[in-house]
């Protein structure tokens, strides 16, 4: 039976890869997403985990490892954040194409530099374009569900392809959170064992991995987008089922009364549980405003996302990412384009916000919701505004 | 073209880009962008075999006379057989169109 308890939101990722009965976790510890590899170890190393814990020298062997384990038909997690992450940059794009469905939790974190250990997206947003399946989670208890969830959808033979869900460091990461935590039973009937459509075995010799001559390499990539964006359906699915049996329904874009809304906040992450506090401040004062949450980020939803948004004339989307010489955040850049021509298309806003830990607080929402009303009646804001810098 | 029966679309492009079926290197011929090809003078070999140790492609082949021979579907063009030949029985000769 699913217990409700008191733990901290690395240690509950932990006990979801446990629950899912991983074989290869191949980890190099980076802040903040140390106690997740931690705990993985100590699982191990007491015997509460047949696995495989193989501690490399670095996020690059990391994410080399998990390719060759996942490769030979192993259960493969592993777990990173910012300058790791960036590390491990050269190795994230060949699980994608090669369709191994390696499972990775990022604690989300700040980019040097300077150097920062806190929260905010730039690590992951450098990583927009790996394609792996991306999801971003709001609380622990979404951290918890995203993670089984992970495993479920990419080693769906159907999808095949490696998965990242995205927690917010610290703020995510190292709070304690009352979760539920799913027995080994109800994990059993959610996630079944993992069969690979193709691994290495000697005895039916593959290769994966070859060289992509001119005359092959885009039909390859094609192949790769299109199983990412026909991954949609599959996520979509397991996530209904997981709702059925567990109760907790998860949507690719969700809503915070955002019917009849004028104004809509656009988030991803934890941020989404301070804007939910300050819509609810919003509409007190009769303001008609609504929040969207995008949880999966790759492949983006589109459809859902214009339907989430109703009728409402102004999106104010918040980044936790400055690009510098950019025209726009990278979320408000997707958004724009999604609606570029589109007839009745709101007015889209693009705010940098959160940067290296800054708060976000419901004073800011209102603050960017404002400013979203204003710059709406005046002209159309083509760049991006970073939301409570210090001119002085 | 030398890679015929790689050329496929999308969608029966084999799964990952995999490669499914062992040895079937045998059947992809890399030789086509070569600039220039070895040549061996019989009169001057001494059927040393240097050519056939050196070359990096493994181009070369052992006639039933012992002389060596460069498999043109393989060679590069590099010329390293004709730069380690101890009796300069090597030659490179332009490629023609
Ligand atoms: S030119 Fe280079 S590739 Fe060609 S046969 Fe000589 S050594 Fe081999
Ligand atoms: S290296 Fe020169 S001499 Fe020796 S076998 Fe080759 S061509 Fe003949």
């Amino acid at each position: 039976m699913a217990k409700r308890v008191g733990i901290e939101v690395s240690i509950a990722v932990a006990e979801a890869v446990r629950l899912a009965d991983v074989d290869v976790v191949p980890a190099y510890p980076i802040t903040p997403q140390t106690h997740i590899v931690e705990h993985l170890s100590e699982f191990v190393a007491n015997g509460e985990l047949d696995a495989e814990f193989i501690p490399v020298e670095s996020e690059h062997a990391a994410m080399s490892c998990c390719c060759g384990s996942s490769a030979a038909g192993a259960r493969t997690f592993t777990s990173s954040s910012s300058q790791g992450l960036s590390l491990m940059s050269e190795i994230l794009y060949h699980p994608g194409p090669m369709r191994l469905p390696i499972v990775m939790v990022v604690a989300n974190r700040a980019l040097a530099a300077p150097i920062s250990i806190w929260n905010d997206h730039q690590d992951i947003m450098v990583q927009r374009d790996i394609g792996w399946i991306q999801t971003f989670a709001e609380n622990g208890q979404d951290a918890f569900d995203l993670t089984l969830h992970a495993f479920r959808v990419a080693e769906d033979r159907r999808v095949s392809l490696p998965m990242i869900v995205n927690i917010d460091g610290f703020t995510l990461s190292h709070v304690i959170e009352p979760i539920e935590i799913l027995s080994k039973e109800e994990v059993g009937r959610f996630l079944p064992p993992f069969k690979p459509r193709f691994r290495l075995d000697t005895k039916k010799p593959i290769s994966i991995g070859p060289v992509g001559v001119p005359e092959v390499y885009t039909e390859a990539k094609v192949a790769h987008n299109e199983a990412l964006k026909a991954s949609k359906r599959v996520i979509v699915q397991a996530w209904k089922e997981f709702a059925n049996l567990f109760g907790r329904q998860y949507n690719p874009v969700e809503t915070y009364r955002s019917e009849d809304a004028e104004v809509i906040l656009v988030t991803m992450g934890s941020i989404s549980e301070t804007a939910m506090t300050a819509v609810d401040a919003m509409r007190d004062a009769g303001q008609k405003v609504g929040l969207v949450r995008i949880r999966l980020w790759r492949p983006f939803p589109g459809p859902e996302f214009k339907k989430a948004i109703g009728k409402a004339g102004v999106l104010a989307v918040i980044d936790r990412c400055l690009p510098p010489g950019a025209v726009c955040g990278p979320v408000g850049a997707e958004l724009r384009s999604l609606f570029y021509k589109v007839p009745g298309a709101p007015k889209i806003f693009s705010f940098v916000a959160g940067l290296g830990g800054r708060d976000v607080t419901v004073d800011r929402f209102k603050e960017i919701v404002e400013k979203a009303r204003t710059y709406a009646k005046r002209r159309p804001v083509e760049n991006y505004e970073v939301i409570g810098v210090r001119e002085q | 073209m030398a890679i015929l029966d790689a050329i496929v679309g999308w969608k029966t492009l084999p799964f990952g880009c995999h490669v499914l079926e062992p040895g079937n290197s045998a059947r992809f011929r890399t030789g086509d962008w070569r600039s220039q090809r070895p040549s061996t003078d019989r009169e001057k070999c001494i059927k040393c075999g240097m050519c056939w140790i050196f070359c990096p492609d493994m181009a070369y082949r052992q006639t039933p006379e012992g002389y060596f021979e460069a498999d043109m579907e393989y060679c590069k063009g590099c010329g390293i057989c004709a730069n380690e030949c101890p009796k300069d029985a090597i030659t490179m000769s332009p490629e023609e169109e």
